[in-house]
């Protein structure tokens, strides 16, 4: 589904703040995969998502998605195809406009001179419903009153209204608190599984690293270092995880957040 | 005074208020929906008029309404392309534009900078004319004031509510969100611009038309009188829906408008309506923000104290 071929990504080329941040990159992801990505500070992975959203074009290499090359392809017109959701839950929605029109937004029907048809505010509702966290008696209130978990679990609705070819969640449930982290990631899952969509997630939480999905890729100074897939990843552990990280990088895993979360 | 004189004090204020509120109708689309501070609208009000006098001099008086608008729609255009596909900031875009509007508009008035349309047939003088026996007579100008309006309006209310329009107010409310999602911001900045334009051209078509002339300095300073206008309404009907503010934009024009027609009376010289709108800006924009700082200004006075 996903086929990304030798990419890099200098930024500042030629100045003292010359960072390489992709090197030489590629992955190729199948339909339906659903990989979590673990890494160090500044080992490239929110980078590689913004190279595959397009938010900068790539110095080399080849994007492929569902058998198109999306290396040049302007922002919007893949944002068309792929979801992305951001750590910080402000992102994604619009504060000033109500639950109602986000989604309206969201869903995208009809023509741009087209209204909001009852049948599909009666969708939304059936939608909100599932969420099961009460937003569907709100439809027409701003989600700048939202919660942060409301505002993202909202946003992952609004990512996946119209399930899209590849979702990119970039650790969208750190910026809240553990209860409600864990309602946002097991309505992640409930997604993913329901739409079979092909997923890439990063996270700092070694055990849902784990947990989730049938692949982990493991990233080091803007490359992958080690791609664990399905049977490899039954039955190992969070010591295992970083013994091998160890191995792949031929360094310990250096990242704040990881080794602040208790080795969870 | 009189019961007259405040009558027609107020009828004068309606005027003034209703044809100046087209202008704050263009801001809030672009400066409250799109986020972006449009500093050609005072060029494009003066394009507004100049087109819409040339027009109306040769003799059609409902296509001078139109041809001012579109004269709008293109100095937005210019404007959004600019500062979306050029590189150029959009305060910036917005100088640029106005300052080339001046050339613009003294060459669309044939090379003067004043056209005079006393006998010139306008919609105004047409209005005049139909309402002759009725009881509306001699109202007209607010009639074709109010008529325009009410067409801004409902379009900007059915118009905001559109997909397009959903869009547009995305793209001003959370640039991050447009980003990720399948919305090109460029195209609604673009569209958002030229819709908004062509209301501030219409403004200043429909001023000049009822004044019968146009100068070159009609513009001037109407970006702040508008804001002025906006702020004052905002705060009056700032919460709601689409229609309610709307109609706030029109309310607080009028107030603006009513405030500045009796401080006239009250003999303060007309050369000073543009003081009093920059005052009035200022006073809405750092009010809140003063009001806000106040407790961190309030607790290092008292520290201060206390460390005395």
């Amino acid at each position: 589904m996903l086929k990304i071929e030798h990419i890099s990504k200098t930024f500042n080329p030629g100045t003292v703040n010359e960072k390489q941040a992709i090197r030489d990159l590629s992955l190729n992801l199948e339909k339906g995969d659903f990989a979590t990505i673990i890494g160090s500070n500044g080992a490239g992975k929110s980078t590689l998502f913004n190279a595959i959203c397009g938010d900068f074009l790539t110095d080399s290499g080849v994007i492929m998605l569902d058998g198109q090359d999306i290396t040049f392809m302007p922002q919007h017109v893949r944002a068309k195809t792929i979801g992305r959701l951001y750590q910080d839950p402000m992102r994604g929605t619009a504060p000033g406009m109500t639950i109602e029109e986000n989604l309206a937004l969201a869903a995208g029907k009809g023509g741009w001179l087209s209204h909001v048809s009852r049948q599909e505010k009666e969708r939304f509702h059936e939608e909100l419903k599932l969420l099961d966290i009460g937003l569907e008696k709100r439809m027409t209130q701003p989600v700048g009153l939202l919660s942060g978990g409301q505002r993202q679990a909202l946003t992952l609705l609004m990512a996946t209204m119209n399930p899209p070819k590849l979702l990119l969640l970039d650790e969208h449930t750190a910026a809240l608190d553990p209860g409600t982290a864990e309602k946002v990631l097991n309505l992640t899952k409930r997604i993913v599984e329901e739409h079979q969509l092909t997923c890439l997630m990063i996270t700092h939480n070694m055990q849902s690293a784990l947990d989730l999905g049938n692949r982990i890729l493991m990233m080091d100074s803007g490359n992958i270092v080690l791609d664990i897939h399905e049977e490899e990843k039954k039955g190992l552990t969070v010591e295992g995880l970083l013994e091998k990280f160890k191995t792949g990088a031929g360094k310990m895993l250096d990242n704040d957040r990881i080794l602040l979360s208790g080795e969870k | 005074m009189t019961i007259a004189t405040i009558l027609s004090l107020g009828e004068t204020a309606l005027k003034l208020g209703l044809i100046c509120s087209l202008t704050v109708l263009a801001l809030f689309l672009s400066y409250s929906m799109l986020n972006v501070c449009d500093l050609s609208t005072d060029g494009c009000f003066t394009l507004g008029a100049a087109v819409g006098a040339a027009v109306a001099v040769s003799g059609h008086p409902f296509l001078s309404i139109f041809a001012a608008m579109a004269a709008g729609v293109c100095s937005g255009f210019v404007t959004a392309i600019l500062q979306t596909k050029l590189g150029v900031d959009s305060l910036l875009a917005g100088i640029i534009v106005n300052t080339a509007l001046y050339s613009v508009n003294i060459a669309v008035m044939g090379g003067s900078s004043l056209i005079n349309m006393n006998r010139t047939e306008t919609v105004f003088s047409m209005m005049k004319e139909t309402l002759k026996s009725t009881p509306l007579k001699g109202r007209g100008d607010i009639v074709v004031a109010f008529i325009a309006v009410a067409i801004v309006i409902v379009f900007l209310v059915f118009f905001l509510r559109t997909r397009l329009g959903l869009a547009i107010r995305a793209t001003g409310n959370n640039a991050d969100m447009v980003k990720s999602s399948s919305i090109n911001p460029v195209f609604t900045t673009i569209v958002g611009l030229c819709v908004a334009n062509s209301f501030t051209a219409l403004s200043g078509c429909l001023l000049s038309q009822s004044q019968k002339s146009v100068d070159i300095n009609i513009g001037q300073g109407m970006v702040t009188i508008a804001l002025a206008s906006l702020l004052i309404g905002g705060t009056i009907l700032g919460r709601g829906g689409i229609f309610v503010r709307a109609v706030g934009m029109v309310l607080g024009s009028f107030i603006f408008r009513l405030v500045y027609t009796v401080a006239l009376r009250f003999n303060m010289p007309a050369f000073m309506l543009k003081l009093v709108s920059s005052v009035i800006v200022v006073l809405a924009i750092s009010g809140p923000y003063l009001k806000k700082q106040w407790p961190q200004i309030k607790r290092r006075m008292t520290h201060r104290k206390g460390v005395q």
